[in-house]
């Protein structure tokens, strides 16, 4: 059966946030999660009950590596850790 | 430049003070995401992957210094520092938030700039030859043109709920630089048999899921009639595009089935109805918008500086960014300078705000005050004398922006792909900076010459693959990134849909399977023949062989 968690955006900045048991994280590893599609519907309508904190919420698969949380899709691990590229140093010629 | 009149200022100040309030509800609850989703679209302000973006107009790609000071202070105020130029000649803006977005907005209309069109079912900003007003081989400058569909699109009431998004593209010169052939509308300013002023009228050209070539609607429209015969145009769109089906719903599509001339014939004769109402242009409106983009004080040059050429000729690394950044100016003893954004390694179309501040101050000293952004993510001066470009070499280099690689394989085009987009399926930055690495040899790069790279990371295709030499979409193959190369396309006054090659490749293989079309051409070219044209003569099959082994 799938692990999954309920990722969204914030509302002042975008950033991406995870529902933990006690609100919003921007830690991954702090969320909560749910196994099997009653589990992970019901952390969806809580989600959803938070509009005014988070945008878009949906679920995604998740797999426990350790006691690490990862996501299986790489979109997914790619909004965990953010851009890919090196945005802030200036270039070099 | 065109300056803003009353109307102008007050539309956009309005609205500045319109979305403020709507972000207050927002942000108190008062509004939901979905109420406020539209609302913040005609705002350009979208949410993607890991933040908001902020998409702000350049209005057919012309900025004055004072504008550029602007973008790049709202970098540096209210972003990370940067700002990214898209094939749009938009600047996008990545790390906005969104309670200080209306100050943002604010900011730009001190300079009579805004968000608006550039997001949303209406008629977008209007792109345009970043050479306008300079060019050497321009029949009329585009800018004047452009500045009236601006007016009348912006808030166009018939033509804000649109099937899907409409783009136009205007183009001064028969050598198209505004890829007006890949544009809903693509306009090409000429002159008929009699001398006259008028435009070539192309529709249904675009690139996305369908990739597909403009048709030559009307071969000459009068000054007079632009706006009458362009209203037609939209209004058979808009009467018949398929509101029912998202992926039919572009022009382009309405012209492939119901046949160029069916359209044509719909258009002449919604136009016939409305071409002697409100919308003919009158003479003195035309020459009070000309009058705004008149030449700046010119010096009289006989001919070609001897210093300059004397410079080329004294300095291998000056010689090498006249030869691909320098472009022939309409005035004697002057020149287009092109400002790569695209360093060995960098990201396509992203600028400093430092870099930003100085393309503003170069502007000033070298350029009359002016800069244009190209839809291939670079910057233009557009009117420097030829006396100071050594001086204006010189002082790009001190901010990285001296890449001499115009027009060259490392002038790669890409749209931010996923690492900022939340439709796109593969990166397509990372793959452009190796990309630009392994081709980052100068002597290597100007020996293979003229060729276009263009990469998009989804079939949305804002990097334009479709109409690069070699383009390169990015595919997910499941949760993998893998990259499809298409061969052939092209974006001028010719322009093609490249052609898939074969099967997809993981991102280290597609830059050997670049390589290798580099080498393939290399082998097969004859003297002096570009890349696009030693693709037409041999047929991909070398390509297809080097790539695949034979079959």
């Amino acid at each position: 059966m799938s692990l999954n968690v309920i990722t969204a955006n914030r509302l002042n900045d975008g950033v991406v946030i995870f529902l933990t048991g006690n609100g919003w994280s921007t830690d991954l590893q702090q969320a909560e999660t749910a196994e099997g599609k009653e589990a992970t519907a019901a952390l969806l309508t809580r989600a959803e009950a938070e509009p005014g904190v988070a945008v878009g919420p949906y679920e995604i698969a998740v797999e426990r590596i350790g006691e690490e949380l990862r996501p299986l899709r790489y979109r997914e691990r790619l909004r965990v850790s953010g851009p890919s590229v090196d945005y802030l140093k200036p270039q070099a010629a | 430049m065109y300056a803003y009149d009353a109307i102008d200022r007050e539309l956009v100040e309005t609205r500045v003070a319109e979305f403020r309030e709507q972000v207050a509800r927002r942000v108190s609850g008062e509004l939901t995401e979905e109420q406020f989703r539209p609302l913040r679209l005609m705002n350009g302000l979208y949410l993607q992957l890991h933040a908001y973006m902020l998409r702000v107009a350049v209005p057919y790609g012309v900025l004055s210094s004072a504008q550029m000071r602007k973008l790049a202070h709202i970098a540096r105020r209210y972003d990370r520092g940067y700002g990214h130029f898209t094939t749009r000649q938009n600047i996008q803006y990545n790390w906005p938030k969104l309670e200080e977005t209306p100050d943002i907005l604010a900011e730009l209309a001190e300079v009579e700039m805004h968000a608006i069109q550039t997001s949303g079912n209406c008629i977008r900003n209007t792109t345009a030859d970043q050479f306008a007003g300079a060019a050497a081989d321009e029949v009329d400058d585009p800018r004047i043109w452009s500045e009236i569909i601006r007016q009348w699109s912006t808030f166009h009431p018939e033509f804000s709920f649109l099937p899907r998004k409409f783009k136009i593209a205007v183009t001064g010169a028969q050598k198209d630089r505004a890829a007006i052939k890949v544009h809903d509308i693509g306009i090409v300013i000429v002159r008929n048999d009699a001398g006259e002023l008028g435009f070539q009228m192309w529709a249904g050209g675009g690139q996305g899921r369908t990739p597909m070539i403009a048709k030559l609607i009307r071969g000459f429209v009068a000054e007079r009639d632009l706006l009458s015969y362009l209203e037609a145009m939209l209004r058979v769109y808009n009467r018949h595009g398929r509101r029912d089906n998202k992926y039919k719903a572009r022009i382009k599509i309405l012209v492939h089935e119901l046949g160029a001339d069916e359209y044509a014939r719909q258009v002449e004769a919604e136009w016939a109805r409305i071409r002697e109402g409100v919308l003919s242009l009158p003479q003195a409106e035309i020459d009070r918008i000309r009058a705004a983009f008149d030449e700046p004080p010119f010096e009289r040059f006989e001919g070609d500086s001897r210093a300059f050429h004397g410079k080329r000729f004294e300095d291998r690394g000056f010689q090498r960014w006249v030869r691909s950044n320098v472009k022939p100016h309409k005035k004697p003893g002057y020149a287009i300078a092109n400002i790569s954004l695209k360093p060995v390694g960098g990201i396509p179309g992203d600028a400093t705000a430092d870099q930003m501040d100085a393309v503003a101050d170069f502007a000033d000293r070298w350029s009359f005050g002016e800069v244009r952004v190209a839809h291939e993510q670079n910057l233009v001066l557009p009117h420097v004398r030829q006396d100071d470009l050594y001086g204006l070499w010189l002082a790009l280099g001190a901010v990285d922006l001296d890449t001499p690689n115009i027009g060259l394989l490392g002038d790669i085009i890409a749209c931010p792909g996923l690492d900022y987009c939340s439709l796109a399926n593969a990166r397509s930055i990372p793959l452009s900076q190796a990309l630009s690495e392994r081709f980052g040899d100068l002597d290597r790069l100007h020996d293979i010459g003229e060729i276009s790279l263009n990469i998009s990371g989804c079939i949305n295709a804002c990097g334009h693959h479709h109409v690069g030499n070699i383009g390169i979409l990015g595919v997910d193959k499941k949760g993998e990134e893998f990259y499809q190369i298409t061969l052939g396309g092209r974006a001028d006054e010719d322009a093609a849909v490249g052609r898939i090659v074969g099967r997809a490749f993981d991102a280290h293989e597609t830059v050997d399977a670049v390589e290798t079309i580099v080498e393939t051409y290399v082998a097969q070219r004859r003297d002096g023949e570009r890349f696009i044209d030693t693709l037409e003569r041999t047929g991909p099959a070398p390509f297809k062989e080097a790539l695949y082994g034979a079959d």
